[in-house]
């Protein structure tokens, strides 16, 4: 049985993700569809606050909500003058768009309603199962560790990645 | 009333089959990105879900997020590069004025 404000929480939050969510991709100012992800991202946020795992929830926000937000409102600004609305869609593509996500919605909720979950699970129990909740202390162990269940390789692998990202935006972006 | 793993699944699915209307049905490619976010997050949540749900007392799925949203950064990161490569030689963002791979 899960408590009153965490049932409330879920309802506010939920709602918001999806509504931004297709607003995002249906309204016509690009500005606007990049708010509406960054509230998207936020409420994402407050759900991984809200399954238990914080320090995921902070770094979805500072990297994402803060970082990739930055960058491509960085990018509208640049590209688009102030105004510019989206052409009106072409039916065709409307008809292409409307068609497969129902389709893939219709198939997702297919396999999700016949796949064996345990739907009887509340939320109070799961966070109970897992014990004490997950400190930094287990997080910076699991990152630098080479043992089983630790993560040296990706977080190394991930460092190189950012570095040539780095190179590589700086000779793609260059003026000639 | 509980709050199960369906419920948490059922708008990770919308999320996702918003990202792939917007990926079809727009033109322009920051709005197309925008919707690529939204599927990629749609799956980071989905991990997070899972781990929560069917594997409580590890935290494997929070190490794939965790690593996802790092190489979300820095993909989006060189998309923006190329967007605004291509804004400066075909002097806007529209993916149907894109024919050429050199200009």
């Amino acid at each position: 049985m899960d408590s009153v404000g965490n049932i409330i929480l879920y309802f506010v939050v939920a709602i918001s993700m999806v509504v931004f969510a297709w607003m995002a991709v249906t309204t016509t100012k690009i500005l606007r569809a990049a708010t509406y992800l960054l509230f998207t991202l936020l409420s994402t946020a407050i759900i991984y606050f809200q399954l238990g795992f914080e320090f995921l929830g902070a770094v979805q926000i500072a990297v994402y909500a803060g970082g990739i937000m930055v960058l491509i409102v960085f990018a509208i600004i640049l590209t688009h003058k102030p105004n510019d609305k989206a052409a009106p869609l072409a039916a065709h593509r409307q008809l292409i768009g409307v068609s497969a996500s129902v389709c893939g919605a219709i198939l997702l909720l297919a396999a999700l309603f016949t796949m064996p979950l345990p739907g009887n699970v509340s939320l109070a129990e799961a966070i109970s199962a897992g014990g004490p909740a997950i400190d930094m202390h287990r997080i910076g162990t699991a990152l630098v560790g080479s043992e089983k269940y630790q993560y040296l390789l990706p977080f190394e692998a991930v460092s190189v990645l950012l570095l040539a990202c780095i190179i590589g935006g700086v000779v793609i972006a260059r003026k000639k | 009333m509980d709050i199960s793993i369906l419920y948490y699944l059922v708008p990770s699915v919308l999320m996702f089959v918003f990202g792939v209307y917007g990926f079809l049905t727009r033109k322009n490619m920051i709005a197309m990105l925008i919707s690529l976010e939204l599927m990629l997050n749609s799956a980071d949540l989905n991990f997070v879900i899972f781990n929560r749900y069917l594997f409580p007392g590890s935290m494997d799925g929070m190490m794939f997020t965790l690593f996802a949203i790092a190489i979300a950064a820095a993909e989006t990161s060189i998309a923006i590069a190329l967007i605004i490569n291509i804004y400066r030689a075909v002097g806007n963002t529209n993916v149907t004025d894109i024919k050429q791979l050199k200009f």
